[in-house]
């Protein structure tokens, strides 16, 4: 197997972007990767494109092909592929575009994700997005996504003593982050007591326990590390690649406060990489409601299981904390374009590796982590960098 | 959510009897039924099993903000629910008088679900109530 780097990445803003389409969003994301990377068409062998719902979003399938001809590749009839795994299809496309350069296959691959969300109203959004849970077994009853998550919520509170206002903390710290962002949705800071006033959604959830619905697309170029190294003056290795699924239902799942494919996931991202957690200087998590965060960074091996909430409170995952996470914002306020959401991780870890990241930089950033979560938990990514 | 009458009509035994499968190689049972037991695969013996439908809430939520087919019910109570026999479901808890809490016994009822429209079917299927176990007529804590 080959060791497979970063090269070049891409990100638009992040939002509601009434005035531009999928297609511009996913030409400007590629044509960034391209230009940053300093490669042209002729070099790209594959594309892999995540995208969990644009049939129910713009009535589009098809978004592989999409995407090479909007980025101008038709004419060089490169093979593109759409990758889906709900809320982690960047993450997918990225492993995918991973095995790929790994085994030999291809060199220059790009990975990209991207999704619009907002030209539908907000009840269709989340009616597709609820396709990514059980629709016969939890939407049929009435189940909506916050409300898989506050039952983890509920059930982790119970257990461990997690309080809201330490769920209410996460958001706090990532819309801190977002600040520093530029690509990031919002650009506010909020307090425990704004998230805690902010209307019920699914208790203990709030409004602003939740991710937002967004677009945007993101977009990175891998290739064998021994090229990479003539290419780029700043190649970003992937030392880890973790994959994992399990049930489709929350119901079935062997403990409710656990993401299993997070730590089977992450367990064999850690053994290739040939590291242990602590090593992991800053860390993107998948944290589409608060709690989900707190879940992730036990899962991950970051705290001891049911001291997330207490871990966040204490600052230990804020900007200067022991492990940054989400510096770019996270889900919860640089938003959440669901396809493109993997591959924004990736970004935002590889500018943080780089030393490109701005005032949000974590000095000396050796090591980086990115974890995306398809669903409730029926699928988890876990990839691992270094510079 | 789109559902067409075939769609519902195919899990009927499922959705008002609570019907699912129990495989008699490892013992464990299953909600809803299954084509392969993840303990034994191929290896299964699965038989059809009729849950008894009390459980005990595993956890729960109150949704306030729903999709537009339950918008009407708002807020509802939504749990997931740990049967007798073992397996765990998703379902509401019906009944305005107690709020539910972990650990609380339930027994099944037959409810309206849904329905498609003024004239399309109507969704029935099963909801959950507390019970109130005959042996210490007081609600479990």
């Amino acid at each position: 197997m080959r060791s497979v780097s970063i090269i070049g990445v891409g990100c638009t803003k992040f939002g509601e972007r009434w005035d531009v389409s999928l297609r511009d969003m996913i030409a400007e994301a590629g044509v960034m990767a391209i230009e940053d990377a300093e490669i042209v068409g002729e070099q790209i062998d594959a594309l892999f494109v995540g995208n969990m719902s644009g049939g129910r979003f713009i009535e589009q399938e098809h978004i592989g092909a999409l995407s090479a001809d909007c980025a101008g590749l038709s004419r060089l009839h490169i093979p593109s592929t759409r990758v889906e795994a709900a809320c982690a299809s960047g993450g997918l496309a990225l492993r995918q575009a991973v095995m790929a350069v790994a085994s030999g296959y291809s060199d220059i691959v790009i990975a990209a994700g991207v999704e619009k969300m907002t030209d539908v109203s907000s009840g269709t959004a989340a009616d597709a997005l609820a396709a990514a849970a059980d629709r016969e077994w939890e939407c049929f009853f009435g189940a909506t996504f916050p409300a898989l998550y506050a039952m983890m919520a509920k059930l982790h509170m119970r257990r461990y003593g997690t309080t809201h206002d330490q769920m209410a903390a996460v958001a706090v710290k990532n819309h801190h982050h977002a600040c520093m962002n530029p690509i990031a949705q919002y650009h506010m800071e909020i307090t425990v007591e704004d998230v805690n006033k902010s209307p019920m959604v699914a208790d203990p959830l709030h409004v602003l326990d939740c991710s937002p619905i967004s677009d945007g697309a993101a977009a990175v170029v891998l290739a064998p590390t021994e090229i990479a190294k003539k290419l780029s003056e700043s190649p970003i290795r992937i030392i880890g690649s973790g994959q994992a699924s399990d049930t489709l239902a929350l119901h079935d799942r062997r403990d409710l406060t656990t993401l299993d494919a997070t730590v089977h996931a992450a367990r064999s991202a850690f053994a290739q990489a040939g590291i242990e957690p602590r090593k992991v200087d800053v860390a993107e998590v998948h944290d589409c409601f608060t709690v989900a965060e707190i879940l992730a960074i036990e899962d991950l091996g970051f705290v001891e299981k049911g001291l997330g909430g207490k871990a966040t409170e204490d600052g230990l995952t804020a900007l200067g904390g022991d492990i940054p996470i989400n510096t770019s914002g996270g889900l919860k306020a640089c938003g959440h374009p669901v396809g493109a959401t993997g591959i924004k991780k990736a970004y935002e870890i590889a500018l943080q590796l780089r030393g490109e990241a701005g005032k949000r930089q974590v000095d000396e950033a050796e090591i980086g982590l990115a974890h995306n979560v398809g669903g409730s938990g029926g699928t988890a990514l876990v990839h691992i960098f270094t510079r | 959510m789109t559902t067409q009458a075939p769609r519902f009509w195919r899990s009927i035994p499922q959705r008002y009897n609570l019907s699912g499968t129990h495989c008699t190689r490892c013992n464990e049972y299953f909600f809803p039924p299954r084509n392969l037991c993840p303990n034994c695969r191929r290896g299964a013996h699965l038989e059809e099993y009729t849950f008894g439908g009390t459980g005990t809430v595993v956890t729960f939520t109150t949704i306030y903000n729903a999709t537009e087919e339950f918008e009407r019910l708002t807020p509802y109570n939504l749990a997931i629910i740990q049967l007798d026999e073992g397996p765990k479901i998703t379902g509401q808890i019906v009944s305005s008088l107690t709020v539910p809490k972990i650990g609380m016994r339930v027994r099944p009822v037959f409810r309206i679900l849904g329905k498609e429209g003024d004239r399309g079917i109507i969704y029935y299927g099963t909801k959950f109530a507390p019970l109130i176990e005959p042996e210490n007529k007081e609600e479990k804590k």
